[in-house]
């Protein structure tokens, strides 16, 4: 095995593309796993921590261009105001020692269904910024999952960075797991208001093969909220839409039975969270209203 | 590889570490510190728990080449540690020699590295050592967490010690030690 270990992110470029088998390791949360119970013997690891400019973010007028190693730890602490969802999720990574380590760069390499931040980087909106020797790809974040633990990227490709957009209204993230910590989600659900545009997204981890938006339940729920023109009345949400968001949200998972949970449980957890995270969301978006009248 | 990096205050090297080996085998096989343990080997159970540049980490998920002229600090050299930080001064770093001979005397006087941190000791007279796999990486965890907050909610203890799990004590007797150790350094200042 070779340890490629880049001084500068050019560095880095080239030794991919030198070696494209190599393998990207950051936090090693998820790489050092595979390798202490031999399920991987890469040719080579790429360690991207002497890179420091991965480690950083800026947040600019309509998105955060988040590093691609930026701990969660950093996340929680410095981006909850922009990336509400997002923290939200973060939080719920592993431990401390794991959020110290881990990264949404890492999360995306690594693709796996479960992954926490994706349910978040789908409901807020994302592009991932690959880059090569060849050039620079921005890729939307529901393009970028391909399968169980796949992604898009190019064997020469890294990731440098993720653009998520800031948040213009409330978000929440939930996840389903059997205690608070130390837990991979049986599944997990992110929804993100957009006022501005008066549309809703969300995003669903580990309950499908890859993580997806519940596109028909956002399209239902953006024209019943037209409809009955509650953005400008900031009225609830009628049960009974609610209650069908839910059942489309449910609708859209394409869940296995598991260790972690059945397809049925997950269905219908899904809902749940759907059903609860719109309520959360929803009433913030009516109490930042009243107030910016009052004001 | 050969492997260079600071543990415990002092430079260390390894020859011929394996490429794919994690920093808690180079710490345990090649330093001789076997206070780091080897349990889950996928960061689910804290009990490596180590500082990286000061920041806490399952030493289990490092990769040795990703500690390359970094410091590490062990449970060994937490006593040694705990005193630069209290008293200021210069580090003078726990040695493997010491680390490996070292054994609890309490009331004694000794080196640095022979003596007790704040929260090693705060763990005895909580009687929160059972079978003590856990109690490396609690302890490394727990002074971290002190030196951040120095009065922590329950809540921040629970939240900071989340990554580390003892199946002896039902946590009780861990969470006793961390509050003693914080009440016995507000009555120092």
């Amino acid at each position: 095995m070779d340890f490629l270990r880049p001084a500068s992110w050019e560095e880095a470029l080239a030794a991919k593309a030198e070696h494209p088998t190599a393998v990207p390791i950051a936090g090693g949360t998820d790489v050092m796993v595979e390798i202490n119970f031999d399920h991987r013997r890469p040719e080579a690891l790429l360690d991207l921590n002497r890179i420091g400019e991965l480690r950083e973010w800026e947040v600019g007028e309509e998105t955060v261009r988040l590093g691609a190693c930026v701990p969660y730890t950093r996340i929680i602490e410095s981006l909850r105001a922009e990336l509400p969802g997002l923290a939200l999720a973060a939080h719920t990574v592993g431990s401390p020692q794991i959020r110290n380590r881990g990264s949404v760069g890492g999360n995306l390499g690594a693709a796996s269904p479960a992954g926490d931040s994706h349910p978040a980087l789908l409901a807020a909106g994302a592009e991932v910024e690959a880059v090569s020797v060849r050039g620079t790809r921005m890729i939307p974040v529901e393009e970028f999952y391909t399968g169980v633990k796949r992604n898009c990227l190019e064997a020469d490709e890294l990731i440098r960075a993720v653009h998520i957009r800031k948040a213009d209204g409330p978000q929440q993230f939930s996840k389903v797991g059997t205690r608070n910590a130390m837990v991979i989600a049986v599944c997990a659900f992110g929804v993100a208001l957009h006022p501005e545009t008066r549309t809703v997204r969300t995003g669903i981890g580990s309950a499908a093969p890859t993580p997806i938006r519940a596109t028909a339940a956002e399209e239902f729920l953006n024209s019943a909220l037209e409809e009955a023109g509650l953005w400008d009345s900031g009225q609830i949400i009628p049960p009974a839409v609610a209650r069908q968001f839910a059942e489309l949200v449910s609708g859209a998972a394409n869940p296995i039975d598991d260790v972690r949970g059945s397809a049925a449980y997950r269905r219908h957890a899904l809902g749940v969270m759907a059903r609860r995270t719109l309520g959360w969301t929803w009433e913030e978006f009516r109490g930042n209203e009243r107030s910016a009248r009052c004001a | 590889m050969r492997l260079t990096f600071t543990v415990n205050g002092r430079k260390q090297e390894a020859d011929d570490v394996w490429e794919g080996e994690s920093l808690l085998y180079v710490l345990r096989e090649r330093m001789g510190l076997p206070g780091s343990k080897n349990a889950c080997e996928q960061g689910e159970c804290g009990s490596c728990t180590v500082r990286l540049d000061g920041v806490p980490v399952c030493a289990c998920l490092v990769a040795a080449g990703q500690a390359q002229d970094r410091e590490v600090v062990t449970v060994e050299g937490l006593a040694d540690f705990a005193k630069q930080r209290d008293e200021g001064g210069s580090a003078s770093g726990t040695s493997l020699d010491e680390a490996k001979r070292w054994q609890s005397k309490p009331g004694e006087t000794g080196t640095a590295a022979q003596r007790l941190a704040p929260i090693q000791r705060a763990f005895i007279d909580a009687g929160a050592v059972q079978c003590g796999f856990c109690t490396p990486g609690l302890l490394v965890a727990a002074d971290e967490l002190l030196e951040r907050n120095a009065s922590p909610s329950d809540e921040d203890i629970r939240e900071a010690l989340s990554g580390n799990l003892c199946r002896c004590t039902g946590y009780e007797k861990i969470l006793d030690a961390v509050r003693l150790a914080a009440a016995r350094s507000e009555e120092a200042v």
